[in-house]
């Protein structure tokens, strides 16, 4: 049952097999070679693994440890729920979810849907797709200041272009990101420029797998354009949608980078301040690593259900 | 010979749904060009104009005080070189480690098979379930004082470098790439008496170049764009990054003098993106979903 097809596709994985000694056996009985191929084996494995066992391992189980303590002039002493209350009671605690909530509400509603209608709309053209291809995922490959910084310049009040064109349109002008009620639009709206080409260039993969019988057979029982979008296009990426859905929330959910560069991380009356910009202050602010940790495990057991289910449909999608 | 789509052919044949496509076509292409080369455009634009006309209202298409000064001033007030330096350092330092110990470890865990491999492979994974910002306060304590050997690592490249090895996601691309290579292709290897680096070396990295490729720039591109970790494990201005270092110098320069350097910045990324496109966009569609 050993994969021994000859042929050379790389497409699928084989089911992979025990190794087995190739043929001059190495002296020495079976178990020393088992020995020598496992000591073979683990060499290459062990800078990863040290790797990880450094830096992502150890501070895993080191985020649960600083969740219920605290340190005081080097004094490591376990506090219990302290932390979690601490946390529970910052004013900023309530708004900061609000907001992080808001932001992920805003980002799905652009976010997602926006690069699936610019997928959609890509993929009906037989002429410029590789144009449209490439200018949409160029943000993508900016460094994050670049674009941000661009996006301080064109949302400023004064000289930005934004308010220039609404003068020109005459409209009100709008402060953007100094405006309580527009600083999370604002942010949104930069933040889908900046990463929405990855999502659609996935999109349009997915929708160039459709078959196209089934268009034909959506126009022979008289399917208009949006109920072939709906009855066909919809379900026919229905896995690669979720995905794409759950990845967003969970990216979505621990916003930091747009928020902290574009208004400063709190942004006016604490309209922008975000979950993951808390645990920042916290940490690196307020010295406070215990309630820095303590939050990161709510956000952490809040993520984890939407992860587990991600996990979930990947391997469905594999099968 | 292209695939059927939503409009279906025949209606796009008529004179009318031909003319509908043309402009369609030429509509959504001017607004994309709009959209997504217009503020590349006011980026460039910008570092071109004096600092009187950078602020005015109403602001200039076309730079009128043509100043292409502000770039070399840029370049020299922020000490662009050094940035761009260190980012090029930590990025090809980052690469290197990953294309070692991530390609050797994944080697392992898809051809030698030790044991305990799957509980490892395991747990790498699980590292993914776990969002990124919720390690970041005990992966930088970690970075403080590391365990065991008892070594300070901030402001020294190896808190990019070891981190960046903790790629879940490229062991597992590679893994399977790995898994997909014919086994008689080894064995015949094996039967000429080479060992598994032998193997690594002359058989499967050949092969694997492709998968190589995305892994690298991937590699490249996410510790070019990082900012929170670097910003958090290299304070030290001599040390950081191109992100980091434009940041924290934004608000004492002239507004002309950002741009230009925002420009500069931009151009090393974006030129990896027109070389390399058709390798990043296949890489992200081969790996982006399924995971």
């Amino acid at each position: 049952m050993a994969a021994t097809g000859l042929t050379p596709s790389k497409a699928g994985p084989s089911r992979p097999s025990a190794p087995r000694e190739a043929a001059p056996a190495p002296p020495g009985g079976a178990f020393a070679r088992a020995l020598r191929r496992n000591l073979t084996a683990h060499a290459f494995l062990i800078g990863a693994v040290l790797c990880f066992a450094v830096f992502s391992w150890y501070p895993m189980v080191r985020e649960f440890f600083l969740a219920f303590q605290t340190t005081e002039n080097g004094e490591v002493s376990w506090v219990g729920l302290d932390n979690l209350a601490t946390v529970f009671n910052d004013p900023a605690f309530w708004q900061a979810w609000r907001n992080t909530l808001l932001f992920t509400v805003l980002a799905l509603l652009l976010g997602f849907a926006v690069p699936f209608l610019v997928a959609i709309v890509i993929n009906e053209f037989h002429h410029a797709q590789g144009y449209l291809r490439l200018l949409v995922y160029l943000p993508v490959m900016l460094p994050p200041v670049a674009s941000v910084l661009l996006f301080q310049y064109l949302y400023d009040p004064g000289y930005g272009l934004l308010n220039e064109l609404l003068r020109l349109l005459h409209l009100p002008e709008q402060q953007w990101l100094q405006d309580p009620d527009l600083s999370m639009l604002s942010i949104v709206v930069a933040s889908t420029w900046m990463n929405m080409g990855g999502a659609t260039l996935i999109y349009l993969a997915a929708l160039q797998g459709i078959p196209g019988e089934l268009y034909e057979a959506a126009e022979l029982d008289g399917a208009g354009l949006l109920r072939k979008i709906w009855h066909v296009t919809i379900p026919q990426t229905r896995l690669v949608l979720s995905l794409m859905l759950l990845m967003q929330v969970i990216a979505t959910m621990q916003v930091f980078v747009e928020p902290f560069l574009l208004t400063g991380g709190a942004g006016p009356e604490g309209s922008t301040t975000t979950v993951v910009y808390l645990i920042y202050q916290y940490a690196f602010n307020f010295n406070d690593y215990g309630a820095a940790a303590a939050l990161g495990l709510l956000l952490l057991v809040l993520l984890a259900g939407f992860s587990a289910a991600y996990v979930r449909l990947s391997r469905a999608q594999d099968e | 010979m292209s695939t059927r789509t939503l409009i279906s052919p025949a209606q796009l044949a008529r004179p009318r749904g031909k003319a509908v496509y043309r402009i369609v076509l030429a509509l959504v292409v001017a607004g994309f060009t709009l959209v997504f080369l217009g503020p590349l455009y006011w980026l460039v634009a910008g570092g071109f104009k004096d600092a009187q006309e950078v602020i005015q209202t109403p602001p200039t298409l076309v730079p009128h005080s043509f100043t292409p000064e502000n770039y070399s001033r840029a370049w020299e007030v922020m000490d662009l070189a050094k940035l761009l330096g260190n980012t090029l350092y930590y990025a090809f330092g980052a690469l290197a480690f990953q294309l070692v110990l991530d390609v050797a470890a994944a080697y392992s865990l898809s051809r030698l098979r030790p044991v305990l491999g799957k509980a490892i492979l395991g747990l790498m994974l699980a590292t993914l379930m776990i969002p990124a910002t919720v390690l970041l306060v005990p992966q930088y304590l970690t970075v403080l004082d590391v365990p065991v050997v008892e070594r300070n690592l901030l402001n020294t490249p190896w808190a990019i470098w070891l981190p960046s090895v903790t790629n879940a996601f490229n062991i597992f691309l590679l893994k399977r790439f790995f898994d997909s290579i014919p086994r008689e292709l080894l064995d015949a290897a094996s039967m000429d008496g080479a060992g598994p680096t032998r193997v690594l070396w002359s058989v499967v990295l050949p092969i694997s170049r492709p998968i190589l490729g995305v892994v690298s720039i991937f590699a490249i591109v996410g510790v070019w764009k990082d900012f929170l970790w670097p910003m958090l494990t290299l304070p030290d201005p001599a040390m950081q990054t191109l992100n980091v270092g434009i940041y924290s110098l934004s608000t004492g320069v002239p507004v002309n003098v950002l741009i230009a350097a925002l420009t500069i910045a931009s151009v090393p990324t974006l030129l990896i993106f027109l070389v390399f496109q058709r390798n990043i966009m296949s890489g992200l569609t081969a790996g982006g979903v399924k995971g």
